[in-house]
């Protein structure tokens, strides 16, 4: 801009005008900031990785995760064209690594998915209807929150039998709570907002503004906490299936695999260090990735 | 104090209402019977043991009877050890489970508060780096790898401690599931600590304290430390729950007879008393931490008033 004169009519006077009016979004700020971030970018470069190896990776593995080889069992990591090793039952370990990884990120998105609907749609609504109804609906989470759930969930996999959508109803539904509490918190903060007046004195409804105008302006707080739910879904699955009462066999998931690891870790170390790391890969990308996007979102801390 | 009290534990009943609630009639919908066993028992004997333990009753009235029994401290028998009632195996195996938690929560504070002060102090610096990464490894790394890999490791190759087992509460064999249970912990409050300390390090009544020229550990200890640990202050409830889950994984692996593991055998085997009276029990213990959290949050800072 130094040195620049700024003539009217001249191209280079439109552009620079053009951009200083378009200005930096908040969002591209967060971009920028999160770009700078190494950790978050490594968490990002590796879990892109992983989802893409759970995505193709089962397609071009020379077993099934579920293949059994009489011939193979215990074949330690690089024999016999496993490249991970094999298991008790001869099954190939790389295989079951990957469909297992499949599972776990499967159960960490869609279960988040459920606790972010539901948890964004009473949070806004008990926020911006305010009143008893926010009362009423925010003693519902606080009771809810006192409740011991790793036991309910237990319990619904006791009552219903252990299938894998109720895995992601039951965890989802516990994790929505933290998420309601967010954006209740922020929507009662947006409400009272120019634009929202605006958009009232426009004559938009409670619907409408609760759509268009509250839920897009939490999404930044909203995208922190799924980045961090994800990996906290992924950890309550593998407790389950830790505990034999999540993924059954011959489906894995990384709980599974860890568990049965952990059984024959003394006859076959690889069956239990192969999955543990991959675990701790992804839920550490995803921390990073969290991390990265709170400063780079809400950079009060800095 | 005493009527906030008072009126927490008011509120406390109806959240101990609920969970009873849900908890009987999920149990209840859950197909088969405390009754079926690996011997088909004969309609006749069938009959009379769901007579005997009022199960023939419709069900509201068993609810109604069980809510009864619960108000006056009375948690029935079990369905499947007989001559013992809920409250006796209650009492067998919360010490496992108390000692435990217990340990490892006080073991975590004293060592997540240090650490998180200490990468205050020195922000940016080498500690901050090495606690903070310290912090997201334990994060990270959950309660069903570590144990195996410890045990793997300082039990069954270099044979320094017991792999498994209770052994009455002997030292050597605490040793390995109270590290388990606090690692996560430890970095959990310590990322916290470092949080609060870094933010109140900045204020203003902190600089004033050093404008009188206060010894900077003086500082710290009486000034900024008090105000810098209130977030953890409330992480002590939720902390709890957290216990509750490392602790069912830990009892598992370690072979530890607790209630967690207590717990999940019931609930697959449909012993209806007991399962009820583990999830009451539990409720009970997390709402009473919650309690003291909230309490401890208004004697830390007198800004918060219990109202």
């Amino acid at each position: 801009m130094t040195g620049t004169i700024l003539t009217p009519g001249s191209r280079i006077g439109a552009e620079t005008m053009e951009k200083a009016a378009r200005g930096r979004s908040l969002w591209d700020d967060a971009r920028r900031r999160l770009l700078r971030n190494k950790a978050a970018v490594g968490g990002m470069i590796v879990l892109g990785l992983l989802v893409l190896a759970a995505i193709i990776g089962p397609y071009f593995t020379p077993y099934d995760y579920d293949q059994i080889n009489k011939d193979h069992v215990w074949a330690p990591p690089l024999t016999n064209g496993h490249l991970l090793g094999a298991d008790s039952l001869g099954r190939d370990l790389l295989a079951r690594l990957l469909t297992g990884l499949r599972v776990s990120l499967a159960i960490g998105l869609v279960a988040t998915t459920v606790s972010l609907i539901i948890g964004v749609a009473w949070g806004a609504i008990a926020g911006y209807l305010g009143g008893r109804i926010d009362e009423v609906m925010m003693r519902v989470v606080d009771v809810l929150y006192s409740l011991p759930f790793i036991f309910f969930v237990i319990l619904l996999m006791v009552t219903f039998g252990s299938n894998i959508i109720l895995i992601f109803v039951a965890i989802g539904a516990v994790e929505w709570l933290t998420m309601s509490r967010i954006v209740r918190g922020q929507t009662l903060s947006l409400k009272h907002k120019e634009f929202v007046e605006a958009a009232r004195a426009a004559g938009l409804g409670d619907a409408g503004i609760i759509a268009k105008h509250i839920i897009p302006n939490l999404l930044g707080p909203v995208v922190v906490y799924v980045t961090l739910t994800i990996p906290a879904v992924i950890l309550a699955e593998s407790f389950l299936s830790f505990l034999g009462l999540g993924v059954q066999p011959p489906m894995a998931s990384l709980g599974t695999l860890i568990a049965n690891g952990a059984q024959d870790m003394e006859l076959a170390w690889w069956l239990l260090v192969f999955p543990s790391v991959t675990m701790v890969v992804t839920l550490m990308s995803f921390n990073f990735i969290g991390d990265g996007l709170r400063d780079a979102i809400d950079p009060k801390d800095r | 104090m005493l009527r906030f009290i008072g009126r927490r534990l008011l509120i406390a009943i109806p959240t101990l209402f609920l969970v009873i609630t849900v908890a009987f009639f999920m149990m209840r919908a859950a197909p088969g019977s405390p009754f079926d066993g690996d011997r088909k028992l004969s309609p006749e004997i069938e009959a009379n043991v769901m007579a005997k333990y009022g199960m023939d009753r419709p069900l509201h009235e068993q609810y109604g009877a069980y809510l009864a029994g619960v108000v006056q401290g009375d948690l029935g028998p079990s369905l499947k050890y007989k001559d013992k009632t809920v409250l006796q195996i209650l009492q067998e195996n919360y010490r496992v489970s108390l000692t435990l938690g217990l340990s490892s929560i006080i073991l975590a504070t004293i060592i997540g508060v240090s650490l998180g002060v200490l990468a205050a102090l020195r922000q940016n610096q080498t500690t901050d780096y090495v606690v903070m990464t310290i912090a997201i490894l334990g994060v990270c790394i959950p309660t069903f790898v570590t144990a195996p890999v410890l045990v793997l490791v300082i039990a069954s190759k270099l044979g320094w401690l017991p792999s498994a087992g209770w052994n009455g509460g002997a030292l050597p064999n605490l040793i390995l599931p109270i590290v388990v249970l606090t690692l996560p912990q430890v970095a959990i409050i310590s990322r916290l600590t470092r949080a609060g300390m870094v933010e109140v390090l900045r204020s203003n009544y902190i600089r004033t304290a050093r404008a009188k020229g206060l010894p900077e550990n003086r500082i710290v200890r009486r000034h900024a430390l008090r105000a810098a640990i209130l977030p953890l202050v409330s992480y002590l409830g939720p902390a709890a729950a957290g216990l509750i889950t490392g602790s069912l994984v830990v009892e598992k692996i370690f072979n530890l007879p607790g209630l967690g593991k207590f717990f999940v055998i019931s609930a697959l085997q449909r012993d209806y008393t007991v399962v009820m009276g583990m999830v009451i029990f539990y409720a009970a213990l997390i709402l009473i931490l919650n309690l003291i959290a909230d309490l401890l949050h208004a004697v830390l800072d007198p800004r918060v008033r219990l109202s």
